[in-house]
């Protein structure tokens, strides 16, 4: 029965769940590797997800709500971004704050915007992002069933991979990001602004965690619901964790979460392996990570702790 | 060198407080360009505050600073730069997961469009390397590098830099012999290149073998210039520690009885392959106090840890009146009688934020009467608090300050306070008196020769050359981690002892 | 004196300020903050009702605010409250249903104790894995909740689900039958006063285990501060360094502090099950666990401060039907918002400190005497 499941449409269908999970997971590393350690990542798609559908709602265009989806994203991640650097708060509890916050703001606003308790109204078919068909790969057989026909965001969400590698590992913005996040002194000794470094890996974690909220409300469903990130920040948290805060690892853990995703939706009801047993599975891999079972997972060394420059 | 030596750096008149101390007082140091120049002194003499005066990390609170013959104003790392200057820390300001390239070029990266253009970057990275004869892989990542490896990247970074000037804090304090070697080599090379290099070390074998010229500093003061070639290690020695006796300590003879500490072959392993203690034997007799004497960081802090439980040694034997305790917990130790006064007290001895009667109680809070077998005994606590703080007079008398409030010296009575109260056989010292007022030093030095005329067994370490010979009955020196030798602090020469905290065997007597 | 005076001062501002900047939000969306603030005060504090309901929603968050606190004064934040919690409200309905036949008063009993191990047990994984690996407690705890949500919610809905029951929740361990309440559970405060002469409503679900929380309130001041374990504990968190120099081990005293936490949120349960529903309903907790933190950093890690801390949360919970109710335009979500708000003035105690610590040291310098100024200048 299990060989039933595995199809082509089941790995289409992990490429569509794994997006969210890779653009905040990308997101989150590049905040986490500057030395913010971002578990408002759940906070701020639920930002995102919420933005979208409303401005989308209102102005009618899918794309200008993706736009102020990203941007509501980076507004709220500065939060954590002032908190952390300017005030050297403690960044799991300011993270913690904003996850809470943003389980209130959209239900309030959505209440005096919408006068629903928490939804957005659904969108028509015509006013949510619209499947794409990739030219040549469209008519492949094998390619174009798993590649084509995605949201835009999917493919943002693939391209944003090399990007993020090239990015990290190849610029100079990656290489004092990186240099920031595991001793701030040495880059601060080298000229390198750690304070400025560190704005900016939280603010892009916040860009691409609130694109990763729209594909929720308005690339995957047509409409915002309460809490509809439903843990995927954390689930994306554990995939950067699992995939070593490199954006390629992260990038096949937030595959290998997806399809446990995309399993355990298809086998409700036609197997009887419980869902939940499958849903758990990401965060006892974590688990297994962080003990060091399976290789050793190291973060940034500085992560999580505030610079506080001396005289 | 020509008739009037053109001058790369000139400080003159520079002052710098921090508090109440004077770290620098009217500093003048003189440094030739193209030369290797050292400043000696001992820990605490204002060496690396002069020099991170010149690199901009403080600013000096008078005084002036020329470079190359015009006055400057450094008042960052980036003027300093700007001016040639290039800084090696004692602790490596460096990326371990990144490569030697990227740490080197970290700041100032050369790009092509937004990347780093590697390729470039490489190729500067081995000319450099080549050019100064710094061997290096530029792909290797720098946390796997040893040592000596990451010290030849930290010195690429400034010449990356364009450095003329090149200031190393205590270079050689972490490197293994044959990398000193290799170092001094290297430097010779950068002198004859025309760099102007300024060490800050406190070896004196050192700079015999390596400098030009020579300042030596003591407690904020420049008290001597000299070229090397006019200077010897004992006259060294002697400007170095030779500061006036301030403090004589009044005490009769020991009157030593059996052994209550023996330790016997210790060796510590170290993390780079080396030899922290190397087979240290030797043994304190009830009413003594036996000196260790050397240079900071020759093994002294990790033998005291050994000693009360804090550190697990490689090897060798320790034991109390013929008990062996090497594989004793630090609590079980001190239920045995053994008190210990630790070289940080911030950083081991106190809670800061806890009050006077929560810190008096650390390492006996499990034990009767002050704790029952759940409860605290808070009366007993306060009643042994106030006691302690009246009879050791710290100040201010309030149990109920957190540590915090006082200052150095009332923090360190407290210690004392509370170690010596135990009844003691054995008490383990380190830097008794650092960051101590004169008055709280001529107390806890009282405090230790009633122990040690009462039986106590004391082992005492001190970076103070004179607390050391002042109190101790017998004087052990420690070089690398080994015993070079005992001497009688009544009759040793400070020369002599310098030389052997230098490294040097003594002398055998007749 | 002053100490206390001080350490009341930021949270008392923390909390204004939030609640200023709460009332601007509710300006912003086009209602009457005044309104919202009188709401607030009337429905929790201004009935019977409203203080019986605001005590009621203050249980379980004392304690995971004294789970938090705890944790925190050993150096450790556990985030995982939430999880901890759950699988220990699952643990308590468990034995009930085990045990069903037995007995009420052993079984209660019993209950209590699962509770407390389930959590205690939940919270010491990751407080092994922090003193055995140095795996980041704040990481491995958000996995734990996660673990624990999917764990239990299949042990509910495939094992212990009353067959046909559309809700996610367990079988009942106790039900009324003939208007008299059959089954382990522990007595609501309407019983728990009426032989005492005090007529307490019976619709209130205030229940013994608020006294239960009032009681591990002053235990756990007792224990912290008046025994040699809590001295312990105290002291890794203050400065491990200085506690492995004392005789202190760190790793024991993580273990411990992680285990302690977890049984202090799993107590949780005996409020949930045994004095309020009597049965285990998946998704029952509303946030807790987080909310825990949130009381924790209010109240200064202090009993006494999360005591008041999580009152007024409590009162905040209580006061969210009513401002949605009473409102045009502001929804109960208004209050989650309200949390968050005083969460980050807490955190972010640096944004208050530069002008009041200059007060403070104005006024402690004034209050000194002459002979104290003598000893500090020397």
């Amino acid at each position: 029965m299990l060989i039933d499941i595995i199809n082509l449409s089941l790995l289409a269908s992990m490429i569509r769940l794994s997006t969210p999970l890779i653009l905040a997971a990308l997101g989150g590393m590049f905040s986490e590797r500057a030395g913010v350690i971002n578990i408002a990542l759940e906070g701020i798609m639920l930002a995102g997800a919420f933005t979208a559908a409303a401005v989308t709602v209102r102005a009618e265009n899918p794309w200008f709500g993706l736009l102020c989806a990203a941007a509501a994203g980076a507004v709220v991640s500065l939060i954590l971004a002032v908190a952390a650097i300017e005030f050297h708060a403690n960044q799991v509890v300011v993270g913690t704050a904003i996850n809470i916050m943003f389980l209130g703001v959209p239900a309030l606003v959505s209440g005096a915007l919408f006068e629903s308790t928490g939804s957005t109204p659904q969108l028509p078919r015509e006013q949510t992002l619209p499947d794409w068909n990739v030219p040549l790969i469209g008519d492949v057989p094998f390619l174009g069933q798993l590649f084509s026909g995605h949201k835009p965001i999917v493919y943002l969400a693939l391209l944003m991979v090399p990007v993020s590698y090239y990015v990290l590992f190849r610029t100079r913005f990656g290489l004092r990001l990186r240099a920031v996040g595991e001793n701030p002194e040495a880059a601060d000794t080298a000229g390198v602004s750690v304070r400025r470094m560190r704005y900016a890996g939280v603010v892009l974690s916040g860009l691409l965690a609130g694109i990763a909220g729209a594909y929720l409300s308005i690339g995957q469903n047509s409409l915002f619901t309460r809490n509809m990130t439903a843990g995927r920040g954390f689930i994306a948290l554990a995939a950067l964790i699992f995939g070593k805060w490199h954006p390629v690892g992260a990038f096949f853990a937030c595959l290998l979460f997806g399809l446990a995703d995309a399993i355990a939706i298809r086998m409700q009801g036609v197997v009887p392996i419980p869902v939940q047993m499958i849903q758990i599975i990401p965060y006892v891999l974590t688990l297994v990570v962080l003990a060091g079972f399976i290789g050793r997972a190291i973060p940034p060394r500085a992560i999580g702790i505030p610079y506080i420059k001396e005289k | 060198m020509s008739e009037e030596p053109k001058y790369a750096v000139e400080m003159r008149g520079v002052t710098k407080q921090f508090g109440e101390v004077v770290a620098n007082d009217h500093i003048d140091i003189r440094i030739p360009s193209q030369s290797i120049h050292a400043i000696i002194g001992e820990n605490g003499a204002g060496k690396s505050t002069s020099m991170n005066i010149l690199y901009g990390f403080y600013t000096a609170d008078s005084g002036e600073t020329l470079i190359d013959g015009e006055p400057r104003s450094i008042s960052s790392p980036r003027d300093a730069i700007a001016l040639g200057l290039g800084m090696v820390h004692q602790h490596f300001m460096l990326v371990e997961p990144l490569t030697v390239t990227e740490n080197i070029v970290l700041g100032a990266e050369p790009t092509s469009g937004v990347a780093i253009d590697y390729k470039r970057a490489r190729a500067r990275v081995r000319e450099i390397s080549e050019q100064y004869g710094l061997k290096i892989n530029p792909d290797a990542k720098v946390g796997q590098l040893s040592v000596g490896q990451q010290q030849r990247v930290e010195i690429l970074k400034t010449l990356y830099r364009g450095a003329r000037i090149l200031i190393l804090d205590e270079p050689t304090a972490v490197l293994t012999p044959q990398e000193v070697d290799e170092m001094f080599a290297i430097l010779r090379g950068l002198r004859e290149q025309g760099k102007t290099i300024i060490i800050i070390t406190h070896k004196l074998e050192e700079v015999l073998s390596l400098s030009d010229n020579i300042t030596v500093m003591r407690d904020g003061h420049v008290v001597g210039n000299l070229p090397t070639r006019e200077a010897s290690a004992e006259g060294l020695a002697r400007m170095m520690v030779g500061r006036e006796v301030l403090l004589r300590v009044v005490k009769k003879d020991s009157e030593p009885g059996k052994p209550v500490l023996s330790v016997r072959g210790l060796t510590l392993e170290g993390g780079e392959g080396g030899t922290i203690l190397d087979d240290i034997s030797f043994e304190v007799r009830r009413g003594e106090v036996l000196g260790i004497a050397g240079v900071e960081g020759n093994g002294q802090t990790e033998l005291i840890e050994i000693l009360a439980g804090l550190a697990t040694p490689s090897g060798g034997a320790i034991l109390l009146d013929d008990e062996e305790i090497t594989r004793l917990s630090p609590h079980q130790r001190k239920r045995r009688g053994v008190a210990h006064i630790p070289e940080d007290r911030h950083r081991r001895g106190l809670l800061l934020d806890f009050d006077l009667a929560g810190n008096s109680i650390l390492g006996v809070h499990k034990d009767a009467p002050i704790s029952g077998r759940v409860l605290l005994d808070r009366q007993v606590i306060d009643e042994r608090a106030r006691r302690l703080v009246k009879e050791y007079n710290v100040r201010p008398p309030d149990i109920t300050l957190p540590a915090r409030a006082l200052s150095g010296g009332n923090q360190q009575k407290l210690i004392v306070a509370r170690e010596f109260d135990i009844n003691p056989k054995l008490i383990l010292v380190s830097q008794p008196t650092r960051g101590v007022d004169i008055g709280a030093t001529e107390f806890i030095h009282r405090k230790l020769i009633e122990l040690r005329d009462a039986g106590a067994g004391v082992l005492l370490v001190s970076a103070e050359l004179d607390e050391v010979l002042s109190l101790s009955d017998r004087v052990m020196v420690i070089y690398e981690g080994r015993v070079v030798g005992e001497v009688d602090p009544r009759s040793v020469g400070e020369g002599e002892i310098g030389l052997m905290m230098a490294g040097s065997r003594p002398v055998e007597k007749t | 004196m002053k100490n206390n005076l001080k350490e009341l001062f930021f949270p008392v501002v923390a909390v204004v300020a939030a609640f200023l900047v709460g009332g601007i939000l509710v300006w912003f969306i086009g209602d009457d903050p005044l309104l919202v603030y009188e709401l607030f005060f009337t429905s929790a504090f201004g009935s019977i009702d409203g203080i019986g309901y605001t005590l009621f929603y203050a249980t379980p968050l004392i304690f995971t605010g004294l789970a938090v606190s705890v944790a925190f004064k050993c150096g450790l934040l556990n985030i995982g409250a939430e999880g901890q919690l759950v699988v220990a409200a699952f643990a308590t309905a468990w034995v009930g249903i085990v045990l069903a036949g037995w007995p009420a008063l052993p079984v209660v009993l019993l209950a209590m104790v699962a509770a407390m191990l389930a959590g205690g047990f939940w919270a010491g994984v990751p407080g092994v894995l922090k003193a055995r690996f140095g795996a980041h407690e704040v990481i491995t705890t958000i996995m734990m909740n996660f673990i624990a949500f999917g764990i239990v919610s299949y042990l509910t809905q495939y094992h212990y689900r009353k067959p046909g029951d559309p809700i996610l929740e367990t079988v009942p361990i106790a039900e009324v039958k003939d208007g008299v309440l059959v089954g382990p559970h522990i007595p609501r405060m309407h019983d728990l006063l009426a032989p005492l002469g005090v007529d307490f409503p019976e619709r209130l679900p205030l229940n013994l285990a608020f006294l239960i929380a009032l009681a591990v309130c002053f235990l756990v001041y007792v224990f912290l501060w008046k025994t040699k374990w809590g001295y312990e504990l105290r002291a890794v968190g203050m400065n491990a360094s200085a506690a492995e120099y004392g005789g202190v081990s760190i790793s024991r005293n993580i273990i411990a502090a992680m285990v302690i936490s977890g049984m202090l949120a799993g107590m949780v349960g005996i409020n949930e099950v045994l004095g309020y529903r009597y049965r285990y309903y998946d998704g029952f907790s509303a946030g807790y666990g987080f909310t825990g933190i949130a009381v924790a950093l209010l109240g200064r890690s202090h009993p006494v401060g999360v005591l008041l801390a999580a009152i007024l949360f409590g009162a905040l919970a209580r006061s969210a039907l009513f401002i949605d109710i009473f409102t045009v335009k502001i929804s109960k979500d208004w209050v989650v918002i309200l949390q968050a708000i005083i969460i980050l003035f807490v955190a972010c105690e640096a944004l208050f400190r530069s002008g009041a610590s200059r007060v403070f040291r104005r006024t402690v310098k004034a209050s000194r005497t002459p002979e104290e100024k003598e000893s500090l200048a020397a």
